[in-house]
């Protein structure tokens, strides 16, 4: 399978989702921001980091860079798209995604282990998952709080377009478990094609036991299936 | 413009200094000039009071390859890969402007170790504020955190270890010390030492503006109570351009075509350019009309002054301009010749076509003043309580009180400010005695721990001096490293002052012995002097960087109990020493009496003993006995974990608290299973060394039986909540 990593300046995490994607076999391509073209890709990885310096808003100059058109291009064809952390924020941007990631309920940056429930596992991102298995990923950032009008979250939870849902070890969905404030504990979502997924927490940081636990992995065997 | 004495004074130069300054150019200096003297002879660039002390220090060693005198330190740590490591302080602008003061001290720090071609791959603090009720704590802390994390999270680099701790002494002056430590390949070293005449000179990075102007000297007095007005002296860190820079100096670094290479800190354009220089044995033209400005107007006075953050300068070898310049182009970065080494020795400055400034190198740099400064000598306090005579309290309460004290509550609040896990290699996150950083795709890891015992240091400096050096070596040992070498921030008071030269000479005496003994060198640092207000100066407070090797990462261990029915043994004898303990201050507000003494060679033994029993797998976890003694090691060994301990009771008949609390220094409580057991205390026994039984792991409660019996969780909430509360 062929991927492609959109590197901007200021992503930070596009060589440890190379190395998880290296690690499933993906054969992977870097492409820097001022690229025109994207090579032919089965997946596009958008990664985390602070593209732009985060200046303006989280995501939002990323989101007019010349590559995010092609890329919006590819994703409209049906090409799989995954954005991690930064990379969920700059598809909620470009409206690839809907809704906005405000800051941490805290007001402060977050950096820790966290667990999720796999809430929709028959889609092309979470299919080795069991349903409603509990995982533990990693967060870092200052603005994973995620907010939509009611209209749309409700589409969100009655068409199953919430694969992962912030819970504690037990895998209990409270709001005490809830780590960034983010509406019915959202932690990722698809578009209504469930060909693009956005999610806080970092899969790609939990895919080495001897790193920290390796949860993550099955995300990126699930889209060899 | 004539230079009268009072813009002498404000430039922080003494009246005898600038008389020397007329001597050596033999003419009265310009205002440029002066501004130049002044950023390059005050104490933080100069080292002029510590220079004659710092020469002592043990900085060789098997696995040294650069010590200090570079942008950072550089060790060997097998196959083709260094290590490059410094910490250095941010302590005066972190007091003026927390958020910005903390954050450029961690960019700083990082430019110092990319500069040398490595790719950081860890950053540390060491952070110690007033005490948690002076009004002025609860800002400077969350400044300096949200700082640290601001600046390290953006541009992507793990923060994985340090301290956080309060005490009154540091009300009117906080310590923000950084260290960064990365990874290179050992033929990929970068130094400052410029060769070859008519080479271009290139900026590159950020613009220069006016921040920071001055901010080495504002950073070599002390503060008054117009230090407000000092706020324009910090400068303003761009995380983001930071990595920018990174990127581009390790693109281009892949290639030869940089002879010399030193990042704009202190003092900005004019220190890195005398350093190149001056280590070339050079001289250096800058044309300052061509210095990219963010501001119209500058005067070359500002240009040479200002402390604009992200900004390199690099000698280039010939004909290499254009794909270097494609690189920084790249990176959307400025890439500017604005000058060219000569066989001069003389810094020369132009401006709209006429020079406007020319000083001897060597006038700035070994030239400049050199004191040995007048110091007294500390005797080792006698010890006066009887712990009879002292007011009996409970164990528990004892234990308790410890644990909910700001100085040992879990950091939790401070660390999930940091991203610790970026860049994947992260093998042990902070809370435990170090951290642990895999080298990437291979086997190898490196250890890495910062510490301080300023009360110590203040008590004994000699002593307090060994201690941390020892403190350091056992962390990196109780995670399975083998110690390697270290880094120090020596944070001092006002060194015109002979009581704190004293602590100064004697905490480096401390270092120093303890270094050699255990062949643990100094590789770089940094002094950090006229820490204190209105002549208050603060507890003499050396900090330790050190860093240790574990060849296989899949030896490294930590401190959490791993299974019911294991025996916790514990390495090295206890005599019960209380003064200078967290007891003594915590409990019964006692603050004199000696530090804990410190054995040498005992440390040795133990430590290398311990090292060993990992490395034969016989350990499942192991801690260092620290402050808070026995009963705290212990403690923390389960609230890591979530398992409880049946303790034992001193088999002689001693006081408890001074058998639970004491702060005897060389001890590790290691567990161990069962059937290791005899294995493990055979190889102790065999090297002379005392161990005995102190616990053993079983589920929910910390026991010790007819003292206390602590659920876990009662154990965890009290040590959780003032964080939450503060």
């Amino acid at each position: 399978m062929n991927s492609s990593i959109i590197v901007f300046p200021g992503s930070n995490c596009d060589r440890d989702i190379a190395v998880a994607l290296e690690k499933s076999k993906f054969k992977n391509t870097m492409v820097w921001h001022k690229d025109m073209n994207l090579p032919k890709s089965d997946l596009i990885v958008i990664p985390g980091g602070f593209s732009y310096g985060d200046y303006l808003r989280a995501g939002a100059i990323a989101a007019k860079s010349n590559i995010l058109s092609e890329v919006i291009k590819a994703a409209d064809k049906g090409c799989l798209v995954l954005g991690i952390c930064n990379g969920f924020q700059i598809l909620t941007e470009t409206g690839l995604l809907k809704g906005v990631l405000l800051r941490n309920k805290s007001l402060k940056f977050l950096g820790k282990d966290i667990y999720v429930k796999a809430i929709n596992t028959s889609n092309k991102f979470c299919n080795k998952y069991k349903q409603d298995q509990v995982l533990k990923f990693n967060i870092a950032h200052n603005e994973g709080n995620y907010f939509t009008n009611s209209d749309h979250l409700k589409k969100l939870e009655d068409k199953n377009l919430i694969p992962f849902k912030y819970c504690d070890e037990q895998g209990s969905i409270k709001e005490e478990n809830n780590p960034n404030g983010s509406l019915n504990s959202i932690a990722g979502i698809f578009n209504d094609k469930k060909n693009i997924l956005g999610m806080m927490p970092h899969p790609e940081r939990t895919v080495d036991k001897m790193i920290s636990g390796d949860d993550g992995v099955k995300l990126f065997t699930s889209l060899l299936n | 413009m004539i230079i009268t004495n009072t813009i002498v004074e404000k430039h922080g130069l003494k009246p005898d200094e600038y008389l020397k300054i007329n001597e050596i150019l033999n003419r009265e200096p310009n205002l440029l000039e002066l501004g130049i003297f002044s950023a390059m002879w005050n104490e933080h660039c100069s080292y002029k009071s510590s220079r004659i002390h710092l020469k002592n220090l043990p900085t060789k060693g098997k696995q040294v390859i650069q010590g200090p005198g570079e942008n950072a330190g550089v060790i060997d740590i097998g196959d083709d890969d260094a290590i490059i490591f410094k910490i250095e302080s941010h302590n005066h602008p972190s007091y003026i402007e927390p958020y910005q003061g903390a954050a450029t001290g961690v960019g700083g720090i990082l430019r110092d170790v990319f500069t040398m071609g490595a790719r950081p791959i860890a950053l540390l603090n060491s952070i110690h504020f007033g005490s948690p009720d002076y009004p002025k704590t609860k800002t400077l802390l969350n400044g300096v955190v949200s700082g640290i994390g601001g600046y390290g999270n953006c541009i992507g680099i793990p923060t994985v270890a340090g301290e956080t701790k309060f005490n009154s002494t540091y009300n009117e002056n906080i310590l923000v010390n950084a260290m960064a430590v990365g990874h290179a390949k050992k033929d990929k070293i970068f130094y400052s030492k410029a060769k070859g005449i008519n080479k271009s000179v290139v900026y590159v990075g950020s613009k220069t503006g006016r921040d920071g102007i001055h901010g080495a000297s504002m950073a070599s007095a002390e503060f008054d109570e117009n230090s407000e007005d000092k706020k324009p002296t910090v400068q303003v860190g761009d995380p983001f351009t930071e990595k920018l820079l990174m990127e581009a100096c390790l693109e281009l670094m892949k290639d030869k075509s940089i002879i010399s290479i030193q990042d704009m800190g202190a003092a900005g354009l004019t220190s890195s350019s005398v350093e190149m220089a001056s280590k070339g044995d050079l001289g250096i033209e800058l044309n300052l009309d061509r210095v990219p400005c963010r501001e119209e107007g500058m005067t070359p006075y500002e240009m040479m002054l200002s402390e604009s953050q992200e900004r390199m300068l690099i000698v280039l070898e010939d004909n290499k301009e254009k794909e270097a310049k494609k690189i920084f182009e790249k990176w959307d970065l400025d890439f500017v010749i604005i000058g060219k080494t000569t066989n001069t020795n003389n810094l020369i400055l132009k401006f709209n076509s006429k020079i406007v400034g020319k000083i001897p190198i060597e006038a700035l740099a070994s030239k400049a003043p050199l004191y040995d400064r007048k110091w007294t000598k500390r005797k080792l306090p006698a010890k006066k309580i009887n712990i009879k005579d002292l007011k009996k309290v409970k164990l528990e309460y004892a234990l308790m009180k410890i644990l909910s004290s700001p100085n040992e509550s879990n950091k939790s609040w401070v660390t999930e400010q940091f991203d610790q896990m970026v860049m994947t290699d992260t093998a042990q996150r902070s809370g435990a005695d170090a951290a642990i950083i895999r080298i990437h795709k291979k086997e190898k890891a490196i250890a890495v721990t910062v510490d301080s015992s300023a009360n110590y240091c203040k008590a004994h400096p000699l002593t307090g001096g060994k201690q941390i050096v020892c403190e350091s070596w056992r962390n990196l040992i109780s995670v399975g490293a083998k110690p390697i070498a270290i880094t120090n921030c020596l944070n001092f008071g006002n060194p015109e002052n002979p009581n704190v030269m004293g602590e100064f000479v004697e905490c480096l005496q401390g270092i120093k012995e303890a270094c050699e003994f255990l062949d643990y060198p100094v590789v770089s640092g940094n002094v950090s002097f006229y820490n204190g207000t209105n002549k208050k100066n603060i507890d003499p407070t050396p900090v330790i960087g050190g860093v240790g090797l574990i060849l296989e990462s899949k030896n490294k261990i930590n401190h959490l109990l791993k299974k019911k029915e294991n025996i916790i043994l514990q390495v090295g004898k206890t005599f019960g020493h209380l003064y200078q303990s967290l007891f003594f201050k915590d409990i019964y507000s006692i603050t004199e009496g000696p530090p804990p003494e410190i054995n040498l060679s005992n440390e040795k033994n133990n430590g290398e003993t311990v090292l060993k029993l990992i490395n034969y797998k016989l350990i499942a976890s192991a801690h260092d006995i620290s402050s808070g003694g026995l009963i705290l090691a212990l403690s923390e060994m389960c609230l890591s974990s979530g398992f409880g301990l049946k303790i034992e009771r001193p088999s002689k008949l001693s006081n408890l608290m001074e058998y639970y609390f004491g702060e005897d220094q060389g001890r590790y409580l290691l567990e161990v299973e069962p059937e290791n057991l005899q294995k493990a205390k055979k190889i102790l026994n065999e090297n002379n060394i005392f161990n005995e039984t102190v616990a053993t792991v079983q589920d929910n409660n910390f026991e010790i039986l007819g003292e206390l019996k602590i659920n876990i969780n009662e154990l965890y909430k009290t040590n959780n909540k003032w964080y939450n509360n503060y």
